[in-house]
């Protein structure tokens, strides 16, 4: 991308990552008044998890059209070009330390220190494995990550087999048992332990259900059969424990067998870093700012906390970027004075903290489907919701209005069903 | 690993020997699964072959670690006690390391294993302490094993599997594909399928049955919950649950022993996990399934006798290093030794190679040098600054030099550099692991394997249309 010759041994922000929250956070940075900027990936293209997303769908709140992956990347990318800005790809970043030493490799420069300003950390996610349920059975081939076929397919031209059972009905797995199918690959049924879905509903009716592919729900993969390829799959109902009911097992044919299974967010440098994590979302704990628990280290994207929507991404990474130049230049705003968190059905919440005088936009995740609620936010505020499922990002927009006459230090947000509170949803 | 131990102290001599394996890797049977455990030597009974070898083959992987260059770590193990009849085992136990005269063999109270392990179960009342255990990447080994031999003169055939074998006259001829190979002895190392090659020749012995164990691996977040290796009181039949900190890092729980019919059953189980997780917990409350990360098994080659068969049989030049069953690992060297011992008695010519290399450069692991060293590295050869596997940071130049050692299949790679090893299993450098491997050997994607014949990973387009998938 760039002649990384060129190099300097001090930025005013460094950004971790090119995805789509790296790309909106060092652009917003740089508007907000910082002069260098150098953001880093360790693919050899910009862009982040949207390079193998050539389908469409991205872009709707943030550009009103629907693009493909590549296109929203483009769209930012050219934005950032017009700028000054340094691109180091095929860069890895091996370590940040909490004075923002950043250490980075890259066959272009060896092993190389810069010092940061400010750092905005945005590495994205990876994708949980067959490991990690620990599903029984033998080792053969033909086991993969959703997102590992996705970029076999859509990077490599090739295909992940002939025919692809799917676990887990995550968005990536949904996605790909259309895209399989219009390859030519058979794929005989998605398998979901849970009552509901994963994937967000457009994806079940875009890609399931247009193409007639059955999605079994509260059904998972009890054991994999096959020597050197997969042969086969040992699929069964669960009961409401999850619990396998291995007397209605039955064996479905398959060389592939395709996990989507989650996202966890990739945060070994948070770690390292020592930043405060949140077992709920699994990504470091921030602030209003996106400012992390070490000053000066702001994170933003799928790092933080996974999304389904790209967009999301890209507005929580404008605000990443945008503070991390304020903590350069000095013009931080002042700090959170409330704490958030998480009450009934609502597993996550982000940001962790809100001031009272600036309006913010929180995001929440459910537990389980609810028809019609109350969003609650402590006393102060509540909001009729339709239809809420785990797979879909809740947003909220908290305005200091609601705040006006609230003297306390937390809050905490509650989704309830609009009949009787309380009462458990079929 | 009984094979490449053998194979490799036999060119220490001026002699034409050829391994033949069946994988395309070598390692790739029980070797490369199983708890990777050298045993201290204390544990196993005396009046057995497994108890003299045990300690016999402890002794010598110090050395061998330093001359390969494989991953060796003496981390020493604990064998703990809940209740008094526990404590009666652990007596026996260490009285069996003092009458093998192995150092530093003794018995723990209540305070000093909070000391030294504070993670273990606070009910332990005692524990017997192993200071000579130690752990191994077992593939490594192999790998390190052969590499020396190859380098050393020995003919290395892997993907030919030993279909038949002509005794009786002058020696032996065996098939393996291609041409058959004309020889004076043969040894049979063909671990769980020793009774079948034994067959071969007529041999009604070894027996061998099979019994299956399952490991789990789990998280890093996990590595330093304890440093020894951690044996619950053993029973009769079995040496139980163990909680194992492997060279590397992580942290493996395992093995069951489960009686098999099927030899190559390496199939793990819900009953397995469900087992190995609730027993290892008992030993260390810190140990969770949510931290597991891979999960394997192998099966242990057990003969009739249930004991190691190692030497001469009724067919003239026809050998066995059948049923090495646990603790076979660390004895391999020292079965090795005597295999060889055996072989000159029975009238080979043992005449020592002066020129014999008996060391191989350690590969460099960049997860394992400092930021420093790997700084100089990257100057001398910027392949070192291109990260393949970030979950262990295995480089570029890595996969290369691991390529150039032999590494033919993507599990190759993985056991050599562990890339692919870590949390994310692979999500992320498959992909460019089959690249480097494509560009090296000039073969298709479509031509790469997870561990030889049949394991294909991915399929050409145009290949969609054929009713047969590659072999
Ligand atoms: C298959 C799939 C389908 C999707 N479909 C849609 C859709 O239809 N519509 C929609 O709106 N959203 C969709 N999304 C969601 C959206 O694409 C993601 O939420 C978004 O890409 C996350 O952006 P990110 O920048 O946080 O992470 P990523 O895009 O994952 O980018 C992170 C970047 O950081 C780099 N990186 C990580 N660690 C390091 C390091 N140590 N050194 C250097 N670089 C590093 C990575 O290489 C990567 O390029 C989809 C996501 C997936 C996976
Ligand atoms: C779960 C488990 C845990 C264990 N833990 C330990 C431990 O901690 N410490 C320890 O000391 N020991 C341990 N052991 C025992 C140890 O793994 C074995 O003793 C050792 O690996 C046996 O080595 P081997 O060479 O005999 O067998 P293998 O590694 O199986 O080698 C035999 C080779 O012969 C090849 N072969 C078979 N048939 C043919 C043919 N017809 N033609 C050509 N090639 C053929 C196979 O492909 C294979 O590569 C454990 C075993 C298990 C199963």
């Amino acid at each position: 991308m760039m002649p990384l010759s060129n190099l300097r041994d001090e930025y005013d922000t460094v950004v971790v990552g090119a995805g789509p929250a790296g790309m909106a956070a060092a652009l917003s940075a740089l508007r907000t008044g910082v002069e260098t900027v150098l953001m880093v990936d360790r693919e050899v293209e910009p862009g982040g998890i949207l390079n193998q997303c050539i389908h469409n769908g991205f872009g709707l709140h943030h550009f009103g059209e629907e693009l493909t992956g590549p296109e929203y990347a483009q769209r930012f990318l050219t934005d950032l070009l017009d700028h000054h800005i340094d691109i180091a790809t095929d860069c890895y970043v091996l370590d940040v330390t909490p004075d923002r030493l950043v250490t980075l490799m890259s066959p272009a420069v060896g092993v190389r220190q810069v010092l940061a300003g400010a750092v905005v950390l945005a590495m994205g996610a990876r994708e949980r494995t067959r490991g990690a349920i620990r599903i029984p059975g033998q080792r053969p081939s033909g086991v993969m990550t959703a997102g590992l076929a996705q970029k076999f397919v859509n990077q490599m031209g090739l295909l992940p087999g002939k025919r692809a059972v799917i676990l887990g009905s995550g968005d990536i797995g949904l996605i790909m048992a259309r895209r399989m199918t219009l390859e030519g690959v058979e794929v005989p049924g998605v398998f979901e332990i849970m009552p509901h879905a994963n994937g967000l509903t457009r994806n079940i009716v875009q890609c399931l259900h247009d193409f007639d592919i059955p999605l079994h729900l509260s059904t998972t993969v009890v054991e994999i059969h096959g020597r050197d390829r997969v042969e086969k799959v040992t699929v069964a109902p669960v009961d409401d424990q999850l619990r396998p009911d291995l007397s209605r097992a039955h064996t479905v044919k398959c060389d592939t067998l395709l996990a989507s299974i989650g996202l966890i967010p990739e945060n070994e440098l948070s770690q390292k870093l020592g930043l405060r994590l949140d077992p709920t979302t699994a990504g470091p704990v921030v602030t209003s700012t996106m400012e992390t628990s070490r000053d000066g280290v702001f994170a933003a994207g799928n790092v933080v906390h996974i999304h389904d929507l790209v967009d999301f991404v890209s507005q929580e990474a404008l605000l990443a970027g945008e503070n991390a130049a304020r903590y350069v230049t000095g013009r931080r705003p002042p700090a959170d004075n409330i704490k958030l968190s998480s009450g009934a059905n609502v597993a996550s919440v982000v940001p962790h903290t809100i001031s009272s005088d600036r309006e913010h936009t929180v995001y929440l995740r459910v537990r389980k489907p609810m028809e019609k609620s109350w969003l609650r936010l402590g006393d102060v505020y509540e909001k009729r919701l339709r239809y809420v499922v785990p797979a879909e990002m809740v947003s909220l927009k908290v305005r200091p209005r609601f705040l006006e006459h609230f003297h306390g230090d937390s809050l905490t947000i509650d989704i309830v069903p609009r009949d009787e509170p309380g009462r458990e949803e079929p | 690993m009984i094979g490449c131990a053998i194979a490799r102290e036999l060119t220490r001599y001026r002699l034409d020997v050829v391994l033949v394996e069946s994988e395309v890797e070598v390692g790739f049977g029980t070797s490369k699964s199983n708890s990777g455990i050298i045993h201290g030597g204390h544990h196993t009974e005396p009046g057995t072959l497994k108890g003299e070898l045990a300690w016999a083959g402890n002794q010598r992987w110090v050395r061998l670690a330093q001359e390969l260059g494989f991953g060796f770590r003496r981390n020493g193990d604990l064998t703990v006690a809940f209740d008094e009849a526990d404590v009666e085992v652990l007596e026996k136990i260490a009285q069996q390391g003092r009458d093998r005269d192995i150092p530093g063999v003794e018995i723990w109270g209540p305070d000093k294993i909070r000391l030294e392990e504070p993670n273990l179960n606070q009910d332990i009342i005692a524990a017997v302490d192993g200071p000579t255990a130690g752990v191994v990447n077992p593939y490594e080994a192999c790998f390190a094993l052969v590499e020396c031999a190859v380098a050393n003169g020995l003919g290395l055939r892997v993907g030919a599997p030993v279909t038949a074998i002509e005794a009786g006259g002058d020696g032996l001829l065996v098939h393996a594909g291609g041409e058959p190979i004309e020889t004076q002895f043969v040894i049979n190392a063909a671990g769980v399928h020793a009774e079948k090659v034994a067959r071969m020749v007529g041999l009604l012995e070894p027996t061998i049955r099979g019994r299956k164990g399952e490991e789990y691996l789990l998280d890093k977040r996990l590595a330093s919950i304890v440093q020894r290796t951690i044996f619950p009181c053993p029973t009769p039949t079995s040496k139980g649950i163990l909680v194992i900190p492997t060279f590397d890092g992580t942290i493996m729980v395992g093995p069951t022993a489960q009686a098999v019919e099927d030899l190559e059953d390496v199939a793990t189980t819900a009953v397995g996990a469900a087992t190995t997780f609730d027993l290892a917990r008992r030993l260390v409350p810190g140990i969770s399934e949510r931290d597991c990360i891979a999960e394997f098994a192998g099966v242990r080659a057990v003969a009739g006798n249930n004991d190691f068969v190692v030497g001469p049989t009724s067919v003239p030049g026809f050998f066995n290093a059948a049923g090495i069953q646990s603790p076979g690992l660390t004895a391999a060297p020292a079965i090795a030794e005597m295999l060889v011992h055996m072989l000159g008695e029975a009238g080979l010519d043992l005449l020592p190679r002066p020129e014999f290399k008996r060391t191989m450069p350690r590969p460099v692991h960049a997860a394992s040098i400092s930021v420093g060293e790997l700084t100089e590295m990257a100057e001398r050869d910027r392949r070192f600054a291109r990260v393949v596997c970030r979950c262990e940071l295995v480089t570029e130049a890595e996969i290369h030099d691991a390529i150039d050692r032999g590494a033919r299949t993507l599990d190759g790679l993985k056991f050599r550099t562990r890339a692919g090893m870590g949390r994310c299993q692979g999500g992320f450098c498959t992909s460019r692991c089959m690249q480097l491997l494509a560009a090296e050997s000039g073969a298709a994607m479509s031509d790469i394997t997870k561990r030889g014949d049949g394991s294909w990973l991915v399929l050409d387009r145009n290949q969609l249309g054929t009713a047969e998938v590659p072999t």
